[in-house]
């Protein structure tokens, strides 16, 4: 392409337009190699085609109302189902455990990249990623014996002195197998996964600003909240977002550790809440056949699509925000 | 400036305690002996007052509501204690570190309390024979240390295998494609990876279920749980290896093209095998990472207490999956041989990670590469994510 310079200079020579010539081998190569990453693409595709044919017959059944019916009593035990009083206690169970998990993230990630000597921070980092290649069944059987039985009495505390706030109240000192203990076992699953986006994101704040906060007499605090935390902000609401993907799709220790219940209330420490993948390992044997299993799998591709679009902003937000530019979520 | 500085008091007292020893200079995060003695104090006085508070004044049920509350009370008391003596600027910075230090160091307790509980309702019923025998004349009266989980193992192991042999040439080949091919499809793919990464388990298992068990009416089967595990593998081991291939020097794809080699000879000859003990870390993380998923085993592989070798044919077990089964039926005996299940998993769970710490830990590149001044570690400490935990 001549330029005006190129014009003015008409005796330089033109560089030679380089072309690209790939040999078979490498024309192979890419093609597989493309092929590979749009599997992906085709497997989520077709779990979200073959969940929604299995799920027409339970979605024609009961039209919109699939989504605001409260209780789940499919065609073996009655007519009407729905996932309305489920989803709102996934999204209730999914909240308390961010609550919990996203303050001590940040204060891990800091800790980690901030405040903790390479001998202290290495193995913690071990530790914390240790947290998160424990089996979740574990978690579920850990919760039910072992945490369940010692949150009752904090549950009762709160309820005591806190009861005025409508989410502390409790009738009938139902306590345990709660939104509230669920949350807390959710929260420890949760942690380590927003940690690691976090403790990324953190660890590339810019040094120059970090030291230029320092050398202006900034305390190691004032340098975090006037650098590092207004840096990592996209990071951070990437990585709460992801561990609400993980929160809401979690399943076994939901199952375990919750008391089923269908019926929307406030009380997030009183017996009784659930989840979405709770009902469908709970329901899965007796579902059967016919439309108990297509209603089953309307509940599957609710959460399937709940989960996608909450992990791909969270990837997006994460990719796009300053901090997030080659951090891996 | 500085006299209007100077003439504040906090700052004089804060600079004329350091400034004895050396006036010209004051290191600004020394740990005195007198911070240390305020610190000790402020938790000494903050636990006296919480004890009181809780077991005298407010009848309080459970340990961990004390510690919360001790820590709440101790930062309040050690932010009034270091401000008196500091000011308020000193005082916000050492209590933001404290509180840090104490959440994030807490952290561990949990984790251990995982680990040793497991370790200890398990460990106790494991004999030689939970290898060599099954479950299939065991009733849930027996004791929990009669027959074994052999069909549990076989059942693990070759789910995960099969599981691994596909998504890892997978895995590897949609990084390399991330990395080395790339074009336009790059940055979509690599969100489809990461939204794959958070397709809930139970999902991938009932998506299997419909198209194995019930479409194809080839039933339950080791290998329609293996194909859910996949799934769910996918995106560990082609995020992780992607993060590895990443690190291999361009110097060295650039000399190899130099020479004339032609794309895939670079990434198969130069690119891969310098990454390989990157990418044996990322399926061992892969493999950890599904190892312990029981959801989507419950609609695939249904569970099975005799031996059934061939994962082809008819339902098999898998040590999470019998571990719940056995859970949910209440009996005290078949609870304590969860445990045990539970307790061998965990124990498979340790060595994966353990062994991909210690590969990872290792330098990119093996012998015969050329020193560099920083050279990229594998360490998935080093911004790989962790093994996602099971959802």
């Amino acid at each position: 392409m001549p330029t005006p310079t190129d014009q003015d200079q008409s005796d330089l020579p033109t560089p030679r337009p380089i072309s690209i010539v790939r040999t078979r081998g490498d024309r192979v190569f890419r093609r597989l190699a493309t092929g590979a990453g749009l599997a992906t693409f085709v497997i989520l595709a077709l779990i979200g085609l073959f969940l929604l044919l299995e799920a027409l017959p339970a979605l024609k059944d009961q039209g919109w109302k699939f989504f605001t019916n409260f209780e789940w009593n499919p065609p073996p035990r009655g007519t009407t189902f729905g996932i309305g009083a489920v989803m709102y206690w996934t999204v209730v169970v999914a909240t308390i455990s961010l609550v919990i998990a996203v303050p001590v993230s940040i204060a891990t990630a800091l800790f980690i990249t901030e405040y903790a000597p390479p001998w202290l921070g290495r193995p913690l980092t071990s530790l914390v990623d240790l947290l998160a290649a424990v089996p979740s069944l574990i978690y579920g059987m850990w919760g039910v014996l072992f945490l369940n039985p010692r949150m009752i009495g904090l549950s009762e505390w709160l309820s005591t002195h806190l009861g005025f706030i409508p989410i502390f109240e409790v009738h009938n000192d139902a306590f345990g197998n709660s939104a509230f203990v669920g949350g807390s076992i959710l929260s420890l699953m949760v942690i380590p996964i927003c940690t690691a986006v976090m403790r990324e994101v953190f660890s590339q704040a810019p040094a120059g600003e970090k030291e230029g906060a320092l050398a202006l007499g900034g305390t190691r605090w004032g340098m975090i909240r006037a650098v590092v935390l207004p840096f990592g902000k996209g990071g951070i609401v990437g990585a709460s977002m992801l561990g609400l993907g993980r929160a809401l799709g979690e399943t076994i220790v939901l199952a375990l550790v919750l008391s089923p219940s269908f019926l929307i209330s406030p009380r997030i420490l009183e017996r009784g809440a659930n989840s979405v993948g709770a009902l469908i390992a709970n329901n899965f044997g007796e579902g059967g056949s016919g439309l108990g299993l297509n209603a089953l799998m309307a509940a599957g591709l609710s959460l399937f699509l709940l989960t996608l679009v909450v992990n791909t902003l969270a990837s997006v937000v994460v990719a796009r925000s300053r901090s997030g530019q080659g951090v891996e979520i | 400036m500085a006299t209007s500085l100077r003439a504040r008091p906090r700052f004089r007292r804060a600079h004329r305690r350091d400034a004895k020893p050396d006036p010209t200079a004051r290191r600004p995060r020394r740990f005195t002996r007198r911070d240390g003695a305020v610190l000790a104090a402020s938790a000494i006085a903050s636990g006296s007052i919480v004890w009181l508070l809780y077991e005298r004044i407010l009848p309080f049920a459970g340990i961990q509501g004390f510690l919360v509350l001790w820590f709440g009370t101790f930062l309040a008391m050690y932010g009034l204690a270091v401000r008196e003596l500091e000011g308020t600027l000193i005082a916000k910075d050492r209590v933001a570190a404290a509180a840090i230090g104490g959440v994030s160091l807490a952290i561990i307790v949990p984790l251990l309390a995982i680990l040793g509980y497991t370790a200890w309702r398990g460990a106790v019923y494991l004999r030689a024979h939970f290898f060599t025998e099954t479950l299939e004349f065991t009733g849930p009266e027996d004791p929990a240390t009669s027959g074994g989980g052999l069909q549990a193992i076989v059942g693990t192991l070759e789910q995960v295998g099969i599981a691994a042999m596909i998504s890892v040439p997978l895995g590897v080949l949609t990084a390399v494609f991330l990395n080395e091919v790339g074009g336009r499809l790059r940055r979509p793919v690599r969100v489809f990876v990461d939204a794959m990464s958070g397709v809930p388990s139970i999902v991938a298992g009932l998506f299997i279920y419909i198209i194995l068990v019930v479409r194809a009416d080839w039933g339950f089967s080791g290998f329609a749980g293996a194909l859910a595990l996949t799934i769910l593998m996918l995106p560990t081991v082609t995020r992780t290896s992607e993060v590895v291939l990443r690190l291999v020097p361009g110097g060295l794809r650039e000399a190899s093209l130099a020479l004339g080699a032609p794309e895939w000879r670079t990434a198969w000859n130069v690119v891969l095998p310098t990454a390989r003990l990157g990418i044996i870390t990322a399926v061992i993380l892969g493999m950890a990472r599904v190892i312990g998923e029981t959801a989507p085993l419950i609609v695939t592989t249904l569970g099975n207490t005799s031996l059934n070798a061939n994962p082809f044919d008819g339902p098999q077990d898998a040590l999470p999956l019998r571990s719940y089964l056995l859970f949910i039926q209440g009996v005290d005996n078949q609870v304590n041989r969860a445990w045990l299940y539970a307790f061998v998993l965990i124990m498979l769970v340790l060595i994966l990670f353990v062994a991909a710490r210690v590969l990872g830990a290792r330098r990119v590149g093996g012998r015969g590469e050329r020193r560099r001044t920083r050279e990229p570690s594998l360490d998935p400490a080093d911004g790989v994510v962790p093994v996602s935990p099971a959802s």
